[in-house]
């Protein structure tokens, strides 16, 4: 897993509220074998007509917004449980996403594949999105070792909350597949302890 | 101090704890299907690591099948492949399948219950969201992404922080015409779609005891819907009659074993919970959605409310709906009942009761999917395929189908879809698809009527 610890950007706003892993990844491009490609088909439907055209109004078409950091409205990342939605995310450069609440199973997702998802209050998503829609150059800074974020022009430094051990994960880029390993011992003893 | 159900099943499944961090909590049944487990097997292999307990996990093929002619290789080249690969990977690491063509093969959520694979007290996982069904049987199931797919074939283990501990009661009668789907889009119309979000539910109070199984898994699958993790009804006599005598039920001695464990299960009096709510039976009607997630739902004899928020507008302006609109009456081109929540013996039973002697509406596309090759059977021996097919339903063979549209079952854009399935989300049926979503009694009653209707002289006696 690739590591996380300062990032510095500009952000992309998408005030729309419950967005699903449907929208993020339609699951017709689901039937990939592998981990790549899928930020080409990053929310799709919304990005394209059905014949491949770009629709220019929404915010990825924008030349205007770019960056590696993304707002996102309330509730983001509901619905299926599929992780090709946070693969299309990093594939597609994002890095850190801003919201102001997380469905469960993305936000592990996320974690799990090198991307920050930082919850802050709506009251500061709003003024956030707002002066991203209005100056697209709007500079912000991750700090995830202090636990920090911050849009010095608007004059906002926030901190949020993130477990010790996931924090460690994504400065490291270590995975739980690594510690779960260190724990076989445990494992095998607690299988051999049930009694039912 | 007195323990909730959710408690007691996690305390008994922690291995270990890490200090200001997650729990290690075991995992007894794995479930995996072909389009979330490639990339986990891929991980695997790639770091050399074995599957460390193969015959706790088990497979099946479901979300990418077509549902006609099973017996023929896969058209769609992608998807064959993916099938194919799901096979292999099998294979290689000794789990079993039961893939296309198999008796046993079925939605994930609806073949692992019917064989016996679920079980109260257990904890199951399976790289899908709507594995929190499971829950009926007073198990702790939940849905996980591919990473931690890769981390249970490793380990069989994950590292999650506890959930929090919800309590919905509904007490009461219900009315004529209510079904467990309505119950449950009900709760999430009232709580809304992230309500749930951070924990585990426990469905209580008579309602729910007086549920059958079916009826139950209904509820807790859609538990993800107002963004829980999963949802768990207490074990009781109509679990146990479920359970035993099916395929992997525990039997003889063993049997017994497990049914006292089982009995000890439920909250105790007194046992504390984050969060509690409770719903009176006798104010929930028959169910629709108007929109594009599933707390956006309204008694169907209600009207659309009216919100001047830009997220509701748009959502209404996808539906091509308008605020303060009745639906009733409002015309429909498919209907489909099928998904891993109503797509079970029970559910046919109430649809077939409908539609038993009459014709469905020339408008309408109505399609049949079977949960299982189990169901297919049974709708067949109990004679409900000829009541569907003489009043020109497609009876479709056992898969996801049209409830994602990841198969060639696809509604088209624009088109109206009376659903049984759990999501209405924007292109969830295919792109620029209408999604309604409703219980299997109005779906069947509106491929009769070709509108949708108030439950009404139609309703069979429940
Ligand atoms: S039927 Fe639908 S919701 Fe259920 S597992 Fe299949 S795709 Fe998911």
């Amino acid at each position: 897993m690739k590591k996380l610890n300062k990032i510095e950007s500009s952000a992309v706003p998408l005030p729309i509220e419950n967005v699903d892993t449907d929208q993020i990844i339609p699951a017709r491009f689901l039937k990939a074998t592998d981990r790549e490609g899928f930020g080409e088909n990053l929310f799709r439907d919304w990005r394209f007509k059905a014949d491949g055209t770009p629709l220019p109004d929404f915010v990825l078409n924008q030349e205007t917004y770019s960056g590696e950091i993304l707002l996102a409205g309330t509730n983001f990342g509901c619905g299926s449980s599929r992780e090709h939605a946070a693969w299309a995310l990093a594939d597609y450069g994002f890095r850190v996403i801003v919201s102001s609440y997380f469905a469960d199973i993305f936000r592990g997702n996320a974690l799990n594949n090198g991307i920050l998802p930082i919850q802050v209050e709506e009251e500061i998503l709003q003024k956030l999105l707002a002066a991203t829609s209005n100056n697209p150059q709007t500079s912000f800074r991750v700090n995830l070792e202090e636990q920090v974020l911050e849009a010095p022009e608007l004059g906002i430094k926030v901190d949020f909350a993130i477990d010790d051990y996931k924090k460690m994960c994504l400065l490291n880029g270590y995975d739980d597949i690594d510690f779960l390993l260190s724990k076989k011992d445990e494992i095998q003893a607690f299988e051999k302890s049930r009694s039912h | 101090m007195s323990k909730t159900l959710f408690d007691k099943v996690w305390d008994a499944h922690v291995v270990d704890s890490v200090p200001n961090g997650p729990q290690i909590l075991y995992i007894d049944k794995h479930l995996i299907h072909e389009v979330t487990s490639p990339q986990a097997f891929a991980e695997l292999e790639q770091r050399g690591i074995p599957l460390y307990r193969p015959q706790q996990v088990v497979a099946t093929a479901d979300h990418n099948v077509p549902t006609l002619n099973q017996h023929l290789p896969i058209k769609d080249a992608l998807s064959r492949k993916q099938v194919d690969l799901l096979s292999k990977n099998c294979e290689n690491h000794g789990v079993t399948l039961y893939g296309l063509g198999h008796p046993y093969q079925g939605i994930v959520h609806v073949m692992a219950p019917e064989l016996g694979i679920t079980q109260p007290g257990m904890t199951m996982v399976c790289g899908d969201s709507h594995t929190s069904t499971h829950g009926a049987f007073g198990s702790i199931a939940f849905g996980i992404g591919t990473s931690q797919v890769a981390m249970v074939f490793a380990s069989q283990c994950l590292l999650l922080n506890k959930p929090k501990k919800m309590r919905i009661k509904v007490d009461g009668d219900l009315n004529q015409g209510v079904t467990p789907k309505d119950v449950i889009l009900y709760i999430i119309a009232q709580l809304g779609t992230n309500s749930g979000t951070g924990y585990f539910v426990e469905y209580a109070g008579s309602v729910f005891e007086q549920m059958s199984m079916e009826g139950r898994m209904t509820v807790c699958n859609m538990s993800i819907e107002m963004g829980a993790r999963g949802g768990m009804i207490a074990p009781d006599q109509t679990t146990f009659d479920y359970v035993q005598g099916r395929e992997f039920a525990p039997k003889g001695e063993e049997w017994e074993k497990k049914l006292a464990y089982w009995k000890s299960l439920p909250t105790e009096e007194g046992a504390e919970f984050d969060q509690e709510y409770s719903f009176d039976a006798a104010d929930i009607e028959p169910m629709i959605t108007y929109g594009t997630n599933p707390g956006m739902g309204i008694p169907l004899s209600g009207t659309i409310p009216d919100s001047g928020d830009q997220n509701f507008e748009k959502a209404l302006n996808y539906m091509g709906f308008n605020p303060g609109q009745s639906l009733v009456d409002h015309p429909i081109d498919y209907v489909f009942i099928g998904s891993c929540t109503n797509s079970r013996i029970e559910d046919f039973r109430q649809a077939a009761a409908v539609v038993k002697g009459r014709q469905k509406s020339p408008a309408i596309t109505a399609w049949i999917v079977p949960g299982s090759q189990q169901v297919a059977k049974q709708i067949k021996e109990e004679g409900l395929q000829d009541i569907f097919e003489a009043a020109g339903f497609a009876i479709r063979q056992s898969g996801c189908s049209a409830c994602l549209g990841m198969n060639e079952d696809k509604i088209p854009s624009g088109a109206y879809c009376v659903s049984t399935s759990n999501r209405n989300f924007e292109g969830r049926q295919g792109q620029g698809a209408r999604t309604l979503l409703a219980s299997p009694l109005l779906a069947a009653q509106t491929a009769i009527e070709g509108k949708l209707t108030v439950i009404n002289s139609l309703e069979p006696a429940l």
